[in-house]
């Protein structure tokens, strides 16, 4: 492995530090320091409000769907892309990043067009069948999923096309069957990858905000999520509670991270 | 059951369309089914009903939306910032990407805690903070609100993610005896830097500023406080969607909206070629 | 190796959906249940219907009465009930986003044939500036003078913004002037303005985060600031435009929303709305309310008040006159101006 003389090792971790305090760090003393501003009295303000437990509650388990949905499609679409070919793979590549960049609040609009239950292509159908998808749950999952649609695929599609089939064609040619190939040698040498874009899609999950405003229908105590709860709380004055929600949210996805350093074995640097 | 297909068509590029014989396995068939139905109802379903919207005033109207000089201004603003955000990230998530992989120091771990906080944090958090932190009161004296730099700290902020989470993992599984041969072989760190290890990090490259660039025009919550939302200043195309649904103009909205989906198509494409011109496979 | 995709894609798929279906559903309050309430409304409203929801369910009509809301921006909000959102009274921050209801066919299109004309609490535009009035800011002439930095929300993002900028043009048309000294002078305060935040809430952060000399606010906005502890004083205008904010039940509404409505029109509602700042719509309310000026007189009455009625003939003819998207007087002057030059 290249090793950089010292001084450029030096000049890359300033560098390195330096931005991401600025830009990240410093901004979540601040948090911290809002939050804790009257000690624990905005954690006890906040949490002993029956409707902010409860979009904590909403918002991890809407999370957690979207993570779960968003890692079989992530991880089955990016094997499909880069271990097969078919015909409008391509079309379909660029397609997958597109959800990115839609603006939260034509992803609202989008999902209201098709899933209301009054005017929408198919919300009325589904409606009269008993399955309500905008203003519920199911909308919100989906809102959730399509804003952090590409990130596991991202993650693993690069790794993948990196580690190259070698190690799978040799596993097939000694007798390994698909699944023996899959479970060994693929999803293991990928690893990493997914759970990089798992905690990413949680992080991102956990955050969103601008299409469940609008998709979720902010029902205070039933669709309303933590975000939607902590712009509820500074509209109506209550700062202090804003920052003790916000900061048990980025508390959540950083402690992910945590985990996943922690079971990550140690590099051996050369 | 097929094995993985060798390697890539080897078929010359650009003739006919490669790629056009599929390997599909009845099962790999099936699972693309399930994605793509998921994928429909998802995305492709919800999106069409914009591009409809937008197209019930015809070509005229998008040509209208597009002539409204403010609307343009957003237009301008938002691709420029989205771009020089996205080159920013692709030299410093690269340079983050190294440091937290191949270097080993006393609060890396903390490094790496960090950088995926921006998705975390609830936007109007994030806008209140950068605004307590870089606004009139800033502790530094740096004061960039309801300036075109707050637009890109903002942007810088909540796309700072990407390329580093791409690239770390393929960084950490590049094989390093291809790197310690080349060196054997006398060549320069500068050389096998250059020639080894960027292009195979390419790829990872390419998917994190795709991604990037799609995050950062579509921007709005953490923009809202620091920028001051000024037409022509640091006015984006979110506030002008939301400006047309405001007013009750779903159609301008929708026009809008699906402009910038093809400008980002193009450019999530433009990125897709460039990163196959420039990989070298392993 | 696909196979196993696709097991485990059908296999999630076949378990995911229906429990997610069946088992989140966390639909709104439906409106044809007979003791519930579902109350949609903009969002300074949370903080202020907490009181008059808990005294109305200890009245004998409001015994035992479910609640279900939904806060947020008063155009969002009228998006989404005319999008599905369950809801059997409105309280919106002005009257075109109840019409739009109407239009949908949601809302009886008499719901403001009422003694109050539909609305429910009323508010003032007022100045915000920072604790002490440095400036001495007093008039609105003081707003147009070189170098004082002004605040305000987008009105083309946020509908409750428009409050501020037709004010702002009433000063003058009101008092007689012509639609040209009253453009002239709107865009003299468009100059000034060093930001366009996208609704009150967020101006009010921006204010507050050391932004400008003097925010347009609402008067129970303000209200609410400074019994909060914010560093700001508000100053009411001799003269101002009337807000005006609408409530009405939708068709379909239950029983006891009409009995809730009712309730919040009386005097037992009006105190409560008056504590938390609001104008009363009634006569005879008498209360402290802290956070005013002088919280023994905190509504003093303003010498010369525009109303959307009587100075600008309507909020349909209004909207259509200054924000239309194309043609709106102020669309034109924020389209052709420098804002914050």
């Amino acid at each position: 492995m290249v090793e950089l003389p010292t001084p450029a090792k030096w000049a890359l971790r300033l560098i390195a530090v330096a931005y991401v305090f600025l830009l990240v760090g410093w901004p979540m003393i601040t948090l911290v320091q809002n939050a804790f501003a009257d000690g624990l009295a905005s954690f006890q303000a906040a949490f002993s409000d029956p409707d902010v437990v409860h979009a904590m509650i909403v918002t991890i388990e809407i999370s957690l769907w979207a993570v779960a949905i968003n890692t079989v499609f992530g991880v089955g679409m990016a094997l499909l892309l880069v271990r097969y070919e078919f015909p409008g793979k391509r079309a379909l590549s660029a397609l997958i990043d597109l959800p990115m960049s839609v603006s939260p609040v034509v992803i609202g609009l989008a999902l209201l067009l098709v899933y209301n239950g009054r005017t929408g292509w198919f919300g009325p159908t589904l409606e009269a069948h008993g399955i309500q998808v905008i203003f519920n749950s199911p909308g919100m999952i989906m809102a959730t999923c399509f804003v952090a649609l590409p990130l596991v695929v991202r993650e693993v599609v690069p790794v993948l096309t990196e580690i190259g089939d070698d190690q799978e064609q040799a596993a097939t040619s000694l007798g390994a069957n698909a699944f023996q190939t899959l479970r060994r040698i693929t999803l293991p040498a990928i690893k990493w990858a997914v759970v990089y874009g798992v905690v990413l899609t949680l992080a991102r999950s956990l955050g969103e905000f601008g299409a469940l405003k609008i998709v979720s229908g902010n029902l205070t105590g039933q669709t309303q999520t933590a975000p939607l709860v902590v712009e509820q709380k500074y509209n109506n004055f209550a700062q202090g509670e804003a920052y003790a929600v916000s900061f048990i949210l980025v508390l959540i996805s950083v402690l992910c991270i945590v985990v996943v350093s922690l079971l990550r074995p140690k590099e051996s640097s050369s | 059951m097929t094995t993985a297909v060798l390697g890539q068509d080897t078929r010359p590029v650009g003739r006919g369309r490669p790629g056009v014989h599929s390997t599909l396995t009845r099962g790999s068939a099936l699972g693309l089914g399930v994605a793509m139905i998921w994928f429909s109802l998802l995305v492709l379903i919800p999106l069409a009903a914009i591009v409809v919207t937008a197209g019930k005033d015809g070509w005229q109207g998008y040509v209208d939306t597009l002539k409204n000089p403010q609307t343009w201004a957003a237009i301008r603003l938002t691709v420029e910032q989205s771009f020089l955000v996205t080159v920013l990230n692709v030299v410093m998530g690269t340079l983050i990407a190294w440091v937290l992989v191949r270097d080993k120091f006393w609060g890396r771990g903390l490094l790496d805690v960090l950088i995926d906080i921006p998705f975390a944090m609830p936007t109007i958090v994030a806008g209140l903070v950068l605004l307590g932190l870089y606004g009139p009161n800033s502790p530094l004296g740096i004061n960039v609100s309801n300036q075109k730099a707050s637009v890109t700290l903002a942007l810088a902020f909540v796309t700072l993610p990407f390329i580093v989470r791409t690239v770390q993992p393929v960084l950490a599984e590049l094989d390093t005896d291809v790197e310690e041969a080349a060196a054997s072989l006398g060549a320069g760190k500068l050389t096998i830097l250059r020639r080894l290890v960027l292009p195979s990090l390419v790829p990872a490259i390419a998917a994190g500023a795709a991604l990037s660039f799609a995050r950062a025009i579509s921007e709005y919550g953490s923009l809202v406080l620091l920028s001051g939302m000024l037409p022509y200043k640091t006015e984006v195309v979110s506030v002008r969607v939301l400006s047309f649904i405001e007013g009750g103009d779903q159609t301008s909205a929708a026009a809008l909206a699906t402009i910038m989906l093809f400008v980002a198509l193009f450019v999530i494409v433009a990125l897709d070629i460039i990163q196959r011109r420039v990989a070298r496979r392993g | 190796m696909s196979k196993r995709i696709r097991f485990a894609a059908l296999a999630v798929a076949a378990t995911t959906i229906p429990a997610v279906l069946s088992g989140c559903a966390a639909s709104g309050g439906s409106s044809s249940n007979s003791d519930s309430v579902s109350v949609v409304g903009f969002s300074v409203l949370k903080t202020a219907n907490e009181p008059v929801i808990a005294d109305f369910q200890k009245t004998d009509a409001g015994k035992g009465v479910k609640f279900t809301t939904s806060y947020g921006a008063s155009g969002d909000q009228s998006r989404a009930v005319a999008g599905g959102l369950p809801a059997d009274e409105v309280h919106l921050s002005l009257e075109p986003d109840v019409a739009s209801l109407v239009s949908a066919g949601l809302v009886d299109p008499s719901w403001n044939q009422t003694p109050t004309k539909g609305i429910l609490t009323d508010s003032e535009v007022v100045f915000l500036v920072r604790k002490g009035n440095p400036l001495g800011i007093k008039t609105w002439d003081d707003l147009a003078k070189p170098g004082v930095k002004i605040i305000t929300p987008n009105p083309a993002s946020s509908g409750s913004a428009k409050w501020n900028i037709l004010a702002a043009w009433a000063h003058v048309s009101g008092q007689g002037g012509t639609d040209a000294q009253a453009k002239e002078f709107v865009t003299k305060i468009l100059k000034n303005t060093i930001a366009l935040p996208g609704s009150g809430s967020d101006a009010l952060a921006s204010f507050v985060a050391g932004n400008g000399d003097v925010l347009l606010a609402y008067e129970n906005d303000s209200i609410a600031a400074r019994a909060a502890g914010d560093a700001v004083d508000y100053i009411l205008p001799d003269d101002t435009l009337l807000i005006q904010n609408p409530a009405a039940l939708t068709k379909d509404a239950s029983a006891p929303a009409a009995d809730f409505l009712k309730f919040q029109l009386s005097t037992a509602g009006q105190t409560d709305y008056a504590k938390a700042g609001f104008r009363p719509v009634i006569q005879g309310i008498n209360v402290q309310v802290p956070g005013a000026n002088d919280p023994s007189n905190p509504f003093p009455a303003v010498k010369k008040q525009y109303t959307i009625d009587k100075t600008f003939g309507g909020w349909e003819k209004a909207n259509s006159e200054f924000f239309d998207d194309k043609t709106g007087i102020i669309t034109k002057i924020i389209s052709g101006l420098n804002v914050g030059s």
